[in-house]
């Protein structure tokens, strides 16, 4: 609907504008941030969530040497989330000396884990494969895979980063709760994407003890590591490999700073021209 | 009215138009790629450090069989204390890797723009791949060792898994390859129906599966849940008070949500009421879970953009790869 | 007749597998029906790559518009299938270095992994991505507050939106942190409440209720009930 003379408004232009300029606005939201970063390698500071803190609590409470199994149930369409949350714990799981057991629900997950180790132990030749760490690899069949793994109640902890299905929720459904009601429960912490923490919610704190719920879960897991590090030893440098959940927060900050502005700038055209329509 | 009217986007006066944009946009992108190429990188540091004149290159180092990848720094110190060493080099198949990984990236994000020839491509490319990747990867791990190991082991070990442990054949191992077989005549259109019964098969043992896992982990322990006491006592009176009330409005929400969900019932009087506060919570929910999908999203995209700056450009480097 | 032992095939296996997990002698048939799902899931993968090399000659064969990518995609599946099944590239594991097939198909520095880190990870991972540039111009088209629920919706987006990025801290942190019966209003803070008061309670009934939808359909499977499965028609073979 056109105002005076048939020229559009101001509010009709805006309803109209063209998406790719939403698009631009996004991108340069986000890639100015990481460029930023980038260059000063400044970071925000992170406060941890109870549910974060209960994730990072049963990893460090354990014993050295302690049986820990992680299972990367992720694929490169979501390592942008999930990679980082991956690295952190178990580079908690190797400061603390516990052994652990890689393996992953998702055919294209195999890479994860080598990358995942190869970032993490790169530095510690002391880590001996067979010894202190063993990668299972890829484990089909979903559900039913989990009744493959031999003694999986003999684990001290039990960790999955998980995009979606097969992932944290089988864990909890097939292997923790069998466990909860018999002798030794099984001990169980996930990470996951933005879209499924709300449905792994509910298992905390009953069943789950803690939960790492996307890119600011990481980052509150990696400052909490970091923070264990450099309290063991103030000297401590901490290499920048271990903080990219919280270099990717400057991003974050800015992307949902538009959104809230798109949002609220679609409202105001709306009602804007609805009360124009209103007038006529 | 003429098919080609000025100024409509099948006139060829706008092809042509558009098409020295494009060029012109293309020819200006490739010159930044010289420039940056031209201007250089200095990997090292101290007395190994050098200019490099190039970039997204990946360098590894021998170790044994296998190449590891390394950060430039170290073929710069390499190179500092040996120049004819050849223990740390550029590796072109990963090289090359990079530059198609960049290219592959930004042909996808071209779609932003206008669907396109380039992006067709891109999305041919990661269908076959996925393809591909998942049955090997499947054949290998699943097939292999589980199917063929069981029914002639020694052949297997000998010539595909010699870490085979089996080694005694198990007839029981035709039972999944019978029933593959026959899943795959959902293929043909004759013999379709044979592959009703795998699939009743699977149906059966995931509905027997979820029948009980989702009894006792979704609905008995959920449901135990809202039997936990109501009076959290704290440290502090606001913290009492906060966790009290905290678990009365977590009670409130999962009854008033399951009534809104109950339609056996009419939705009047105290049901209405209660399906009404539902309504509520589950706006808060979709709300946050809303919230969080934006941040996933949003994460994805930056994890894009860092490989683009880092590993492509090497316009920044926050973990010290070069 | 097919159709009624395909039924009763599907209430057997749902009836042994509840039955396994209380009857002990029969844990270990859990175990191995496991294992069979594992290497027939397996087969099923075979099965896809089957159907898409079918879909795809034949378009390539048709000739219709855009055939061109059916070839692309039949040429990337074709070479990393081979490149996957006879591991090239990949070095003999450390156990077994006389071996050729000793090492793992996806290890680092064979082609299967090439195409993985250089092909499929790049790709899929930007497909993905796009979805952020696609939910900022929903946010700013179709999200509305036409109505109080919506409003509802859309304040809490706010809240967590602001409430996990340092956003939240800045803009509530005039409200003193060591005042507990206020602090729970910082951004931060609400979000978490959010979370752990509301989302909890909202997703708890919704899983409840899934829970009671999933126990209905295996004792409907089960007792032969639901067919669906099984699909429309009548089925080939004997009736």
């Amino acid at each position: 609907m056109a105002s005076h003379g048939g020229q559009p408004s101001f509010l009709e232009r805006l309803d109209r504008m063209d998406r790719r300029w939403i698009f631009l606005a996004m991108f340069v939201a986000v890639a100015a941030p990481i460029l930023w970063v980038g260059v000063t390698g400044k970071t925000f500071p992170e406060a941890p969530t109870p549910a974060v803190q209960g994730a990072f609590d049963a990893v460090d409470s354990l014993p050295p040497g302690a049986r820990v199994l992680v299972s990367m149930d992720f694929d490169p369409a979501s390592a942008g989330e999930l990679q980082p949350m991956a690295t952190a714990i178990v580079r908690h799981c190797v400061l603390r000396g516990h052994r652990i057991c890689a393996m992953t629900l998702w055919p294209a997950g195999g890479p994860m884990i080598d990358g995942t180790m190869q970032d993490v132990l790169g530095d510690r030749p002391d880590w001996k494969y067979g010894e202190q760490w063993v990668n299972l690899g890829y484990r089909a069949g979903f559900e039913g895979l989990m009744k493959g793994i031999e003694g999986i109640a003999d684990f001290d902890l039990l960790v999955s980063v998980s995009a979606g299905y097969a992932g944290a929720k089988e864990w909890v459904q097939y292997s923790v709760s069998p466990t909860l009601t018999g002798p030794r429960p099984l001990r169980f912490v996930a990470g996951s994407t933005g879209v499924q923490t709300p449905q792994l919610i509910p298992y905390y704190p009953n069943q789950m003890a803690g939960i790492l719920g996307a890119i600011k879960g990481a980052a509150e897991y990696e400052f909490l590591v970091n923070e264990a590090v450099r309290k063991a030893d103030p000297n401590a440098v901490v290499p920048a490999k271990f903080q990219e959940a919280q270099r990717r927060m400057a991003p974050q900050l800015f992307g949902h700073v538009l959104m809230v502005a798109l949002i609220v700038l679609g409202n105001v055209v709306f009602v804007g021209l609805r009360g124009r329509e209103a007038r006529a | 009215m003429s098919q080609f009217q000025a100024g409509s986007p099948v006139d060829p006066a706008v092809a042509r138009r558009a098409q020295r944009l494009w060029i012109a946009v293309l020819a200006v992108i490739a010159a930044l790629l010289v420039v940056r190429a031209w201007v250089g990188t200095e990997v090292g540091s101290g007395p190994s450090a050098q200019v490099v004149h190039g970039y997204g290159m990946v360098y590894v180092e021998q170790k044994g069989a296998m190449h590891v990848q390394v950060p430039a720094s170290a073929w710069a110190e390499a190179v500092a204390a040996d120049p004819a060493q050849r223990q740390v080099t550029v590796s072109w198949p990963r090289t090359a890797g990079v530059w198609i990984a960049a290219l592959m990236t930004l042909a996808v994000l071209s779609f932003l723009w206008r669907d396109n020839p380039v992006y067709k491509l891109a999305e041919s490319v990661v269908v076959g791949v996925s393809a591909g990747y998942v049955m090997s990867t499947a054949v290998w791990s699943s097939l292999v060792d589980q199917v063929f190991g069981k029914l002639a082991p020694g052949l297997t070990k000998e010539w595909l898994s010699p870490g085979l442990t089996v080694t005694e054949t198990d007839w029981w191992a035709l039972v999944p390859l019978l029933l593959g077989m026959l899943l795959l005549c959902r293929l043909s259109a004759k013999l379709s129906w044979v592959g009703m019964f795998p699939l009743a098969f699977v149906v059966g043992v995931f509905s027997g599966w979820r029948f009980v896992q989702y009894v006792e982990s979704d609905l008995l322990a959920q449901v135990a849940t809202m039997f936990d006491p109501l009076w959290v006592p704290g440290p502090t009176a606001a913290a009492t008070v906060g966790g009290t009330l905290c678990a009365v409005l977590v009670l409130v929400g999962v009854l008033s949500v399951l009534a809104y969900f109950f339609f056996s019932l009419e939705h009047k009087g105290p049901v209405g009421g209660a399906a009404r506060v539902g309504i509520w919570y589950l706006m808060i929910t979709f709300g946050a879970s809303f919230g969080l999908t934006v941040m996933g999203r949003i994460a994805l995209f930056a994890a894009r953009c860092e490989f683009l700056f880092d590993d492509w450009l090497w316009l920044i480097d926050p973990a010290g790869k070069h | 007749m097919s159709r009624s032992v395909a039924v009763l095939v599907a209430s057997v296996a749902a009836i042994a597998m509840v039955l396994s997990k209380f009857i002990v002698p029969m844990e270990s048939a859990e175990t191995t029906v496991a294992e069979w799902f594992n290497a027939a899931a397996a087969i099923a993968f075979v099965l896809g790559g089957a159907s898409l090399l079918k879909m795809n000659l034949l378009a390539i064969s048709a000739r219709g518009p855009g055939w061109g990518y059916s070839a692309v995609t039949l040429l990337a599946f074709l070479a990393t299938l081979g490149v996957g099944l006879l591991k090239v590239g990949v070095a003999p594991s450390v156990a077994y270095p006389g071996h050729r097939m000793s090492g793992s198909t996806d290890a680092e520095g064979g082609a299967l992994w090439w195409l993985y880190e250089y092909a499929m990870s790049p790709i899929t991972g930007t497909l993905f991505a796009m979805l952020a540039f696609y939910v900022a111009s929903a946010a700013f088209r179709a999200f509305r507050a036409k109505n109080a629920a919506a409003m509802f919706l859309l304040g809490t987006a706010f809240i967590v939106l602001l409430g996990r990025t340092y956003a939240g801290v800045v803009v509530t942190s005039w409200i003193p942190a060591d005042m507990p019966w206020v602090s729970w209003l910082r951004l931060e803070n609400l979000s978490a409440v959010i979370m752990s008061v509301f989302t909890t309670a909202g997703t708890r009934a919704m899983i409840i209720g899934i829970a009671i939808g999933v126990a209905a359909t295996g004792i409907k499977i089960m007792i032969g009930l639901d067919r669906s499965y099984l699909g429309a028609g009548s089925g080939g073979g004997n009736g």
